[in-house]
């Protein structure tokens, strides 16, 4: 079985300036978005305190919300996490008490509201200087990341294509954030995670790409640039398809499964791995294609020419 | 012969993957719930002990699996959680909670053999086993406030005694120095080499008034300070982690001023974080007969003297001088008087016990304070958003001193037996130079650690089942070579993170998994991918494998670099849960190019390898 079968390549270069343009408007519209929604920074990187309570019948949002009014906790977020019997509470970094205590009190309060009790069933609490320095640590290591790639497809490939595959990474990450803005998904330390997995997965996409490109034009003297890089997609798109196919297929199966903790984190690289697809078929060569790549800079220095290379070994 | 396969090839793919079966082994035994009996500060659990418990768990009508007596510890074994918690009463009734710890622990049932090769089950993270995590943070700058007041008390007497006169002795606590005030030019000198005599590391400078000398610390001696105040709180920290019982406890150092603390399977947050969080100490002040109460309420202190109350609200005119601290406290344990009232018995070292034999010799008949100090969060807050810590200070009790006090004594006058029993766990535990604060926690209670291995395994075992159907269904025959490959591959990582000592798995490590599972037949498909590509340039069939698999290399090499590299870094920036997530997704990549390109290659040129094959079934 196969999904594609093609007698030719197929030019998708000819859609290189529409999908340069989609993904321009994609980037700028998502920068827009974080600009004027910004992220729904999790309590990883606001600092606060969430507590996760279960109790033996629906829960009563508005009783809990209540109780938690008459401590001073009016500004608490409160709402259902995974199932109606499981509510999240979710308490703003405030300053003159000690915070770590916050999560006792709260419990007490609400094991009084019920004859069967509540059941803590989980508790964070991070301090504002923590929230602090993960942020900090999250936006560099996603620097690092983004630049260790440069350097590395830089020092395998040539510039061109390392610049393609950074901004193409760069492409799927601002444009998941966006993703993440537009719907205000929470986002806390396992979706930083996901975004780096998803770094880790995109490029993977790109090489094996750009690996097939440097092929194509040892092997296609004559073709243009354009045309190489068509060559190359299109012999390539068949493993490109299946492999995330495989991978779309177990993250929904973990989207569905895995329970309230890891949706968001399946959420990101779900989306993620859609759109990095896309910038691996399109945005990355394409961007290679108009800074001028070409045979000359994908072949230096000749190697030595080995004695029968390029004639067909006998069997 | 092109695609024969070296016998050497066979032995490597077989062996390694039965290494990893071995050590995946222990992880199939269900562990069993138990118990964990210590002897408090170094003891160790007798024989006879061993017996009295298993006497009582049989009368208790409770039959455990063993009780088994192990470097100095009870380990009780018993077939359910309930029968354990059951246990833990019936211990605790026999042992009392003074002299022994019992913690509850679920130990792993690996058999002997594997055991004795050093197998053992993948170690969980708390998001799994349930338990508590706290980030504590060490105050250093109460670290530094507490020696450079020291240092005035000390430069006193040092200058006393030689024979230098000074006019005052002060603390600058902002600019962390002392500033001495002396009288004509030789004194300064005088003093700078008296101070200089006493320790080498003393930085002097000439201070803004005249006949005045500064002395700050040098880096070196701060160094020492800070890494003092740490290390003290750490050791602290592992005694009362000791106290509250817990069975695998983690207390860690983490950069310059920071402490984990991780008990797994703690199931009240709450008390864990009163015995951690509450940092304690004791003064013991003579209480100023002399002095005129009232005149001090209204503002008017006696020199020497200051003002303290007691939980009650009454005040004491307590001398400044401070006849002992806390931190020559070496045992404190609660009891009942003849009289059956709540009190507390302290041991103090040698030289705690001659400081308190000095000062109460003149002093037999007066009354000496116990002053309890606290630090707790106040309202203001530092720069960094933390709240300052406040000094609470409480007096305990005012007794008269009826004989001279020497290394042991106790104290009488407690409100009830439960803070009698507290006072002297916290007094144990030791007195800190440094105050800690609770700046991060994460509490996974016990039935969502379970749920959560439910949902991982859950999902792990579903996506393996839709790309296992996907691969046949694609490729055919090669689709379930893949799947070979992917079934050995989730072998590989089970034995490979439980043969690492440092890893564990999380809840995001096993979300790595199930992606690895979807990404894991990735090198496959690109070289079955690039197997029907040379197919269909005409080439033959061993040409065809040879060359697909040899060209697909570079490129699953080069792609997984790159995914290894991010993995890297994920380890190096990342705490706890997402820690879990890189390890799994480091060892996925390496194991999956392994079963990929190895162990998948064993396979097809077992079956087709050398022959005279026309086609091939994908």
């Amino acid at each position: 079985m196969r999904i594609f079968s093609f007698s030719e390549a197929l030019n998708f270069m000819r859609f290189k300036w529409p999908a340069l343009m989609l993904s321009a408007l994609l980037v700028l519209g998502s920068l827009g978005l974080l600009a004027v929604k910004g992220i729904n920074w999790g309590l990883d990187f606001t600092g606060g305190t969430v507590l996760e309570v279960g109790f033996t019948q629906d829960a009563d949002l508005t009783q809990v919300r209540n109780v938690l009014a008459e401590r001073g906790y009016a500004d608490a977020v409160v709402q259902y996490f995974g199932s109606s019997q499981d509510i999240s509470i979710r308490i703003a970094p405030r300053d003159g008490v000690e915070q770590s205590r916050i999560s006792n009190e709260i419990l007490t309060a609400l094991a009084q509201t019920t004859a069967d009790g509540v059941e803590m069933r989980r508790i964070e609490f991070v301090g504002p200087s923590v929230g602090g320095e993960l942020r900090e640590q999250g936006g560099l290591a996603m620097l690092v990341a983004l630049l260790g790639i440069l350097l590395y497809v830089g020092m395998r490939f040539e510039w061109r294509l390392s610049v393609g595959a950074v901004l193409a990474l760069a492409h799927d990450v601002i444009i998941t954030l966006g993703l993440f803005s537009l719907l205000q998904l929470e986002f806390d330390l396992t979706v930083l995670a996901a975004i780096l997995a998803l770094i880790g997965y995109s490029i993977n996409d790109t090489i094996v790409v750009f690996d097939r490109i440097r092929e194509s034009f040892r092997k296609l003297r004559d073709a243009t640039a354009e045309e190489t890089v068509n060559d190359a997609v299109t012999s390539t798109l068949n493993r490109t398809v299946v492999t995330s196919l495989t991978t779309i297929v177990v993250l929904v199966v973990l989207f569905y499964m895995g329970g309230a903790l890891i949706h968001n984190f399946a959420t990101a690289l779900l989306f993620g791995i859609a759109i990095g697809t896309y910038s691996s078929v399109f945005v990355a060569s394409g961007i290679a294609v108009q800074l001028g790549l070409n045979r000359e800079d994908m072949l230096p220095p000749p190697p030595p020419e080995k004695e029968g290379e390029g004639t067909e070994p006998l069997m | 012969m092109l695609n024969q396969n070296p016998l050497w090839r066979y032995f490597v793919v077989i062996g390694v993957l039965l290494l990893a079966l071995v050590y995946a082994m222990p992880n199939l035994y269900p562990e069993d719930p138990a118990l964990n009996i210590n002897a408090t500060r170094g003891g160790a659990v007798s024989e006879t002990t061993r017996q009295q418990l298993e006497q009582a768990f049989t009368s208790a009508g409770i039959t455990p699996k063993a009780v088994t007596l192990e470097a100095g510890q009870v380990l009780a074994r018993f077939q359910s959680a309930e029968e354990q918690l059951r246990a833990r009463q019936v211990a605790t009734e026999l042992l009392g909670n003074v002299n022994y710890v019992t913690a509850l622990n679920l130990v792993p049932t690996t058999p002997d053999w594997l055991a004795s090769i050093g197998a053992s089950p993948m170690k969980l993270g708390l998001d799994l086993r349930g338990g508590v995590h706290f980030l504590m943070a060490v105050d250093m700058k109460a670290a530094m406030d507490k020696n450079i007041n020291d240092l005035v008390q000390a430069f006193r007497a040092d200058l006393r005694e030689a024979r230098v006169r000074y006019r005052s002795v002060a603390a600058d606590l902002e600019r962390g120095e002392v500033q001495i005030l002396l009288r004509s030019a030789e004194d300064v000198t005088a003093a700078r080499s008296a101070l200089s005599k006493i320790d080498r590391e003393f930085v002097f400078s000439e201070g803004a008034a005249e006949f005045s000398l500064n002395v700050t610390l040098s880096e070196n001696r701060i160094k020492e300070i800070r890494e003092y105040a740490l290390n003290q709180n750490i050791t602290i920290i592992r005694n009362r982690v000791n106290e509250i019982g817990v069975a695998e406890p983690l207390v860690q150092r983490q950069g310059a001023d920071r402490i984990i603390v991780q008990l797994p399977g703690v199931q009240d947050p709450a008390q864990a974080k009163e015995i951690l969080g509450a940092t304690a100490t004791l003064e013991f002040r003579l209480v100023d007969e002399q002095g005129d109460l009232a005149a001090a309420l209204n503002g008017r202190l006696p020199p020497g003297a200051g003002l303290y109350y007691d939980r009650s609200g009454q005040p004491y005119l307590l001398e400044n001088r401070v006849m002992l601290t806390g931190e020559h406290i070496t045992n404190a344990s609660s009891s009942y008087d003849e009289m059956g009232q709540p009190q507390v018995n302290i041991s103090l070292d040698a030289q705690g016990g001659n400081l308190l034999s000095t000062a109460t010799r003149d002093s037999i008949g007066r009354r000496m304070a116990t002053v309890f100090i606290e630090y707790k969060p106040g309202e203001e807050l530092q720069a960094d958003g933390t709240p300052v810590l406040v000094k609470h200070e409480e007096v305990i009790n005012a007794a008269t001193i009826q004989a001279r006090l020497g290394r042991s004594f106790r104290i009488t006058g407690i409100g009830n037996p439960a803070e009698a029993q507290n006072l002297a766990l916290l007094l144990r535990a030791g007195a800190l130079i440094a105050p800690t604060q609770i700046i991060e926690e994460r509490t996974i209670g016990p039935s969502l650690g379970q749920e959560n291995i439910d949902l991982g395994m859950t999902a792990i075992m579903w996506g393996m089942v839709v790309v296992l159907i996907f691969m046949v269904v694609y490729y055919k025959v090669f689709g379930l070579i893949a799947n070979c490959a992917l079934v050995a591959n989730l072998v590989l990582i089970v034995g490979v993170m439980s043969m690492i000592p440092g890893a564990t798995l999380t809840l995001p490590g096993m979300a790595g998994i199930v992606l690895t599972v979807g990404m894991a037949v990735d090198a496959n498909v690109l070289i079955f991918e690039r197997i029907r590509e040379e197919l269909a340039e005409g080439r033959s069939v061993q040409q065809a494998i040879h060359q697909g698999y040899d060209r697909a290399f570079a490129t699953i090499a080069d792609s997984n670099i790159t995914t290894l590299l991010v993995a890297l870094i994920l380890f190096g920036i990342g705490t706890g849960p997402v820690k879990g997530f890189a390890i799994t997704l480091a060892i996925g990549i390496l194991t999956s190019i392994f079963t990929a390109v190895v162990g998948t290659r064993l396979l097809v040129n077992l079956f087709w390898g050398g022959r005279r094959v026309q086609s091939l079934p994908m």
